[in-house]
């Protein structure tokens, strides 16, 4: 059966294991979207009893009406920091949806039409700390999603972190931005999947 | 004493936090509780906020302990409050009827995550809603409200302080981890706005104050310790003046009273929210986090051609019968979505004095219910 549709909203899921950083991401572009963009959000989270280690992801709702179910119904966006996560949730993408996956530590890809980029080398090759790889993969995102003002996204993060890792975060957000701006979204293969296969 | 600096802001906040927020506004200044998953924020939150305001944070060493220091609290006249799940909820029921034999006002947040024992702790459920109502042992007063979002966390905070002042009552707050974690942009009211009860006070001089006569609304003013009013507080039935009693005419009279303090403030204290309720032929009854996933699906019923609408329920206990009741017989079925294994629809089925067919809807997975779950068996009513 074919879900209902979801009209009005925007959906993104931050997916991959405990202690990469996805609540935080999740919780720094609600923050840009909902009160700096003055949006209505809702961010979600599921993780097991462990704390590093184990599945981990975080939802982010967005609409310009008030949000009664708070959790994503079909993604959007997916963001995928590990091959389990984006085994599991690949399906949970609209068709046409965006798959955007970290190419260090995904290498088999389910899809042609995916957005690979190795967040977690960049961080650790260019910003110097592994880390900050969720700060790569938040830029990315808000650039990709277009659901966000750039500069908000920053003004969130840098209210967020702790002090003194301020300039590390930023490199990474505006580095993230940068990998992303070199996608075109229009060149992406179309999804082959379609309503009657579901 | 200071006021909380109440952000009128926009901000992003977690339903934890949101209740640490409520409480404060609602005059909160005395916590005591043990952390547990998913309700450790409050208790996080508050042990910076309540010193701000010169208010006490103590973590106690057990869930026994907390509800026992807040009950403590309460008698020497400050607005106290606990947070815990399931696990740390079993453990303070036997205070919890202490609080409610003797008449303590306190609210106690329940963030329900999947049972019983340990259960699934990071997990949403709503499996403590009977519990809630009948945990502690013998007939007994209480308030049951339950939260579905993070301005409900909120307000629904404030009314639960208020409630508990106004009937000295303990008030049992039931969140879920859905709730507990979801963050929402929100703007909170400004203090100014927001309608905050206090106990009642004796004001006759000390010797005439009989602690335990109620007023005309069956509730006895309270003094607290320290006040001057000497006083007696017991877990045994006790007599006006506080004093354990075996006298079959003052145990009776304590216990109606006890009963009817609540049932006169029905009004005041059930509260639901309908949606679409005016023309509806089928009702989905959906409380806490569900009530979400049961709107969405309302409106794609709805879409779809079906009459249907949806109520909510904000007060679980005293069960909100004069609202529920007509509803099932304007309606030909009723849905009720849980994630328990029917808590509520016992409570609609209980009060359905009409053919209304009253239908389960049941999960226990450690999933939040979605709406298109929601609207498959609305459509097949």
């Amino acid at each position: 059966m074919k879900q209902q549709d979801s009209g009005d909203r925007y959906e993104i899921r931050f997916s991959g294991s405990g202690g990469q950083g996805l609540i935080t991401a999740a919780v720094v572009f609600a923050e840009a979207v909902g009160v700096y963009d003055g949006r209505y959000v809702c961010q979600t989270q599921s993780y097991g009893p462990e704390a590093r280690g184990g599945k981990s992801k975080a939802e982010v709702v967005i609409s310009d009406r008030p949000i009664d179910y708070p959790k994503a119904l079909e993604l959007d966006l997916l963001l995928a920091m590990n091959q389990a996560a984006c085994d599991a949730y690949f399906y949970d993408l609209k068709q046409n949806g965006i798959l955007v996956v970290d190419s260090t530590l995904v290498e088999q890809f389910p899809t042609s039409r995916v957005i690979a980029i190795p967040f977690t080398g960049i961080a650790r090759d260019e910003i110097g700390k592994v880390l900050v790889a969720n700060m790569v993969a938040l830029g990315a995102i808000g650039l990709l999603s277009g659901q966000v003002d750039l500069d908000n996204l920053e003004k969130a993060l840098l209210a967020r972190v702790p002090r003194g890792t301020e300039e590390m975060n930023r490199d990474a957000l505006r580095r993230g931005i940068e990998e992303a701006g070199k996608v075109n979204l229009a060149e992406l293969p179309r999804s082959v999947m379609n309503e009657d296969e579901e | 004493m200071p006021e909380s600096a109440q952000t009128t802001a926009r901000q992003l906040l977690q339903g934890n936090e949101a209740v640490v927020h409520g409480a404060l506004a609602a005059g909160c200044r005395f916590f005591a509780g043990y952390p547990i998953t998913p309700a450790s924020e409050i208790a996080e939150h508050l042990s910076v906020l309540l010193p701000a305001v010169d208010g006490t944070f103590i973590q106690m060493e057990d869930e026994i302990a907390s509800i026992g220091a807040v009950i403590g609290a309460s008698l020497a006249g400050v607005k106290a409050m606990t947070a815990t799940s399931g696990p740390g909820f079993s453990l303070m029921q036997e205070n919890l009827g202490f609080a409610c034999v003797a008449e303590v006002p306190c609210v106690i947040v329940n963030v329900m995550r999947g049972g019983p024992s340990t259960g699934l702790p990071t997990s949403p459920a709503q499996g403590d809603v009977q519990m809630a109502r009948w945990g502690t042992h013998g007939d007994h007063p209480v308030v049951v409200l339950a939260v579905s979002s993070v301005l409900d966390s909120f307000s629904i905070t404030v009314k639960a302080f208020n409630i508990a002042e106004k009937y000295r009552v303990p008030v049992i707050l039931l969140s879920d981890e859905v709730v507990a974690h979801t963050r929402e942009a929100v703007q909170l009211p400004p203090q100014n706005e927001i309608k905050v009860v206090d106990r009642i006070r004796p004001s006759m001089p000390p010797d005439w104050y009989k602690p335990y006569e109620g007023d005309n609304r069956g509730v006895p003013p309270m003094a607290a310790f320290g006040d001057g009013y000497r006083h007696h507080v017991t877990g045994l039935i006790h007599d006006e003046h506080g004093y354990p009693t075996q006298n079959r005419k003052e145990i009776e009279s304590f216990h109606e009273r006890m009963a009817r303090k609540i049932s006169r403030g029905f009004p005041d204290i059930q509260m639901t929210r309908g949606f679409h309720t005016r023309d509806a032929e089928v009702l989905v009854i959906a409380y806490g986090s569900v009530a979400r996933s049961a709107l969405r699906a309302v409106e794609d019923a709805r879409s779809k051609g079906l009459k249907a609408g949806l109520l909510q329920l904000i007060t679980l206990f005293p069960f909100p019968r004069s609202t529920v009741t007509p509803l099932l017989k304007q309606c030909r079925a009723v849905l009720v979505p849980e994630m328990n294994m029917g808590q509520i629809s016992r409570e609609v089925q209980r009060v359905n004095q009409c053919d209304c067919r009253i239908v389960k809807h049941n999960r226990v997975d450690g999933q939040f219910i979605t709406p298109m779950e929601i609207t498959r068996d609305l459509l097949k009513l």
